[in-house]
C-alpha cells in the first residue's frame, strides 16, 4: 500500500512526488511519531470494544466473569445458537428486514415523487407547501412521541408492522424530499423537454427518464434512510409494545440485555450483539465509500 | 404540453402530504394542545389547565437536574467531538511528510477512515449495550484492564460521580469518526497550493490549522456544531439504556424525564407534553443561536 488512498490523493502532490529526484523522506519526524500514535490509539479505541464483543461471544459465562481480557479456551458457538433461537434474534432480524424493506421502498417512492414535483413543476403555493414539508426535519421525533402514540393507536395501527412502516416513512420524508428536490434541480431540463415534445407523458417521463437520471442521489439518500430505519429504536419501543413475536431487532437486543441482568447470561448477550453487528460490518466494508459519502452528504446539505 | 400535468402533481404530492400531515404535523401540533391539559393518559378526561404544567415545570427539581446535565452535554460534547475530529482529519489529510513539496496524509489514511467511521453505522442500541458491558464493574473490559494494572476499579455506571461522564464519553466516541470523515472531505476541497504557499513561508502545522484550515472549514464546523448540539439535547437512548438516568438521577437527561413521565410509572401525558414543548423551543433556539454565533462570510474557491 502506498502512503495515501489513491482516490482522494490531491493532484499536485501526486505530480510533485516523481519530480523531486531524491528519495522521499519517510515519516520519521517527531511530530509524525506523535500524531501517528494518537491515530493508532483512537483506532484501537474503536476496534477494541468490537473485537472484545466478538471474542466474548465465543467464551463461556465463567470465562467472561473470570477474565474479561482472556481468550476463549474453546469456541462456544452454542452462545450464538442460543441467541439466535432462544432469544429469537433470528426472528427479530427477519422482522426488521421486512419492515425496513417496506419503509425504505415507500420512503423512496413517495420522497422521489414529491421531490420531483417540487423541483420541476410550478403551482400555486408551492413554496409554502415545500417549507412546511421540509421544516419537519428540524425537530427530533421525540417531541411528537406522546401524541403520535395516540394517533397510531386511534388509526388501529398500534403494534402492527404497517404502522411502523408508515411512521418510519412519514418521519424520513422531510429530509428525503429536501435532498432529492435539490438533486432533481441539478438535472438538465433539455432531456425532459425533448421527451415531452416527442409525446412522452408526464408519468412516463418521471419513471423512464427522470428516475434513472437521479440514481446517484437516490442511492445516497437511500443508504441514509436504510441505516436510520434499521437502527431505529425509539419508534418501535413506543409503537410496538406488547406482542413480542413482532418486535424489531433493536427491541430484541434490549430484551436480551434486560434478561442478562436477571439471568447473568453474558455470553448470549454478546452473541446477540455480534449477530446484529456482523451484517452491518460486511455491508459497510463492501460499500464504505458510498456509505460515507451518503451519510456526510446528508448532513452537509 | 399541459396535458397530464395536474394529475401528476396531485397523485405525486397527495400521498406524501397526507402521511406527513397525519403522523408528523398533527402530533407536533397536538403536543402543544396537550401540554395545556392535565391529561393522565388512558382515560379520555383532559381538562384545560392553561399554563399550570409550565409553572410546575419551573419548580420541578428533577427537570432542572436533567436540564443541567443536558447543558453540560451541550458545552462539552460538541467541543470535544469537533476538536478530536479536526485533529484526526488534519492528520489524515495532511499529516504526512512535512517539508516535501506536497501536502499529503499519513500512511494508511483509507484504513483509518474505514475504522473511525464504523461506530456511525451501528445502532445506538448496540453502542449503548456494548459500552454498558465495557463499564461493567465485574466483567467489563475497562475494569479488567485496571485490575491487571493494579489500579482501583470503580463501579463506573453504578457510581453517581462517574455515570454521567461515562455516558458522555460514549457519545463522543460514537460521533468522532463521522466528523473525521466530514471534515476530511471538506479539507480535500481546499486547494493544496494554499498550504504549499504558507509552508514555504515557514508556517508550522498549528498555525496552518488555526489560520487556514479552520477559517476555510467554518461552514462545515458550523453544521457540525448544530448537529452535535441537537444530539446533546437528546442523548436519550444512550442514557436510558446505559443508566436509565441513575444512579440517583446523576445521569438524567431531559428526554429521559419526558419518556419516564409519559410512559413510565405514571402516565402524565399533559405534563410530558409540556416537557416536550420546552425541548422543542430549546432545540429551536440552540439551532438559531448556533447559526447566529457562527455566522461568517461564505468562502468560495474560484
Amino acid at each position: 500500500m502506498t502512503s495515501v488512498d489513491s482516490g482522494t490523493r490531491p493532484a499536485p502532490a501526486a505530480l510533485a512526488e516523481p519530480t523531486t529526484g531524491r528519495p522521499p523522506r519517510r515519516e520519521l519526524g517527531v511530530a509524525n511519531v506523535f500524531s501517528h500514535s494518537f491515530l493508532l490509539l483512537w483506532a484501537a479505541m474503536t476496534v477494541l470494544p468490537l473485537a472484545w464483543m466478538v471474542l466474548s461471544s465465543l467464551k463461556s459465562n465463567g470465562e467472561i466473569l473470570a477474565d474479561p481480557w482472556g481468550l476463549p479456551e474453546a469456541l462456544h458457538l452454542d452462545n450464538w445458537a442460543r441467541a439466535w433461537t432462544k432469544a429469537h434474534i433470528g426472528r427479530y432480524f427477519l422482522n426488521s428486514a421486512v419492515v425496513v424493506a417496506g419503509s425504505l421502498t415507500l420512503t423512496m417512492l413517495l420522497g422521489a415523487a414529491a421531490a420531483y414535483v417540487f423541483a420541476r413543476y410550478d403551482f400555486r403555493g408551492r413554496q409554502v407547501v415545500y417549507y412546511l414539508f421540509v421544516g419537519g426535519m428540524m425537530f427530533p421525533v421525540f417531541l411528537a412521541l406522546v401524541p403520535l402514540f395516540f394517533v397510531v393507536r386511534n388509526a388501529g395501527l398500534f403494534g402492527t408492522w404497517t404502522g411502523l412502516i408508515l411512521v418510519y416513512t412519514a418521519y424520513s420524508l422531510p429530509f428525503t424530499v429536501f435532498f432529492l428536490t435539490a438533486f432533481f434541480r441539478t438535472l438538465p431540463t433539455a432531456i425532459a423537454e425533448a421527451a415531452l415534445i416527442d409525446g412522452c407523458g408526464h408519468f412516463r417521463l418521471f419513471f423512464r427518464v427522470m428516475l434513472p437520471m437521479a440514481r446517484p442521489g437516490l442511492i445516497s439518500v437511500g443508504i441514509f434512510n436504510l441505516l436510520s430505519h434499521w437502527n431505529q429504536f425509539l419508534l418501535p419501543q413506543v409503537l410496538m409494545q406488547g406482542d413480542e413475536s413482532k418486535w424489531m431487532l433493536a427491541q430484541g437486543l434490549n430484551a436480551l440485555a434486560v434478561n442478562q441482568g436477571y439471568a447473568g447470561d453474558y455470553a448470549q448477550l454478546f452473541a446477540g450483539l455480534t449477530i446484529a453487528v456482523l451484517p452491518v460490518l460486511v455491508v459497510y466494508v463492501a460499500f464504505q465509500r458510498q456509505i460515507q459519502a451518503g451519510l456526510t452528504a446528508g448532513q452537509l446539505k | 404540453m399541459r396535458h397530464g400535468r395536474y394529475p401528476l402533481i396531485v397523485s405525486f404530492l397527495l400521498p406524501p402530504l397526507v402521511l406527513y400531515g397525519v403522523f408528523v404535523l398533527s402530533p407536533y401540533l397536538q403536543a402543544f394542545q396537550i401540554s395545556t391539559t392535565n391529561w393522565l393518559g388512558y382515560s379520555a378526561q383532559a381538562d384545560p389547565v392553561g399554563m399550570a404544567n409550565f409553572r410546575t415545570l419551573l419548580h420541578d427539581g428533577y427537570v432542572w437536574n436533567a436540564l443541567t446535565n443536558n447543558a453540560v452535554l451541550l458545552l462539552v460534547v460538541p467541543v470535544l467531538t469537533i476538536a478530536l475530529g479536526l485533529f484526526f482529519a488534519t492528520m489524515l489529510t495532511m499529516g504526512g511528510r512535512k517539508g516535501q513539496a506536497g501536502v499529503t496524509g499519513v500512511r494508511g489514511t483509507a484504513v483509518y477512515r474505514l475504522v473511525y467511521f464504523f461506530p456511525q453505522v451501528l445502532s445506538v442500541v448496540i453502542i449503548a449495550l456494548l459500552w454498558k458491558e465495557i463499564y461493567n464493574p465485574r466483567s467489563g473490559l475497562l475494569n479488567g484492564a485496571l485490575h491487571a494494572l493494579g489500579l482501583p476499579t470503580p463501579a463506573w455506571l453504578g457510581d453517581p460521580r462517574f455515570a454521567f461522564w461515562c455516558v458522555l464519553a460514549v457519545m463522543v466516541w460514537s460521533n468522532v469518526g463521522f466528523y473525521v470523515v466530514l471534515f476530511g472531505a471538506a479539507m480535500q476541497a481546499i486547494p493544496r497550493d494554499i498550504y504549499e504557499a504558507v509552508m514555504l513561508d515557514g508556517a508550522s502545522r498549528a498555525v496552518m490549522l488555526r489560520k487556514i484550515t479552520i477559517p476555510l472549514l467554518w461552514d462545515t464546523i458550523q453544521v457540525a456544531w448544530i448537529y452535535l448540539a441537537i444530539a446533546a439535547l437528546d442523548g436519550f437512548i444512550l442514557v436510558q439504556l446505559m443508566t436509565n438516568g441513575g444512579p440517583n438521577f446523576s445521569s438524567d437527561v431531559i428526554g429521559n424525564r419526558m419518556y419516564d413521565t409519559a410512559f413510565g410509572s405514571e402516565t402524565k401525558f399533559g405534563y410530558a407534553s409540556a416537557i416536550g414543548v420546552v425541548m422543542f423551543f430549546l432545540t429551536l433556539s440552540v439551532a438559531v443561536l448556533a447559526l447566529r454565533a457562527a455566522r461568517r462570510d461564505r468562502i468560495e474557491y474560484s
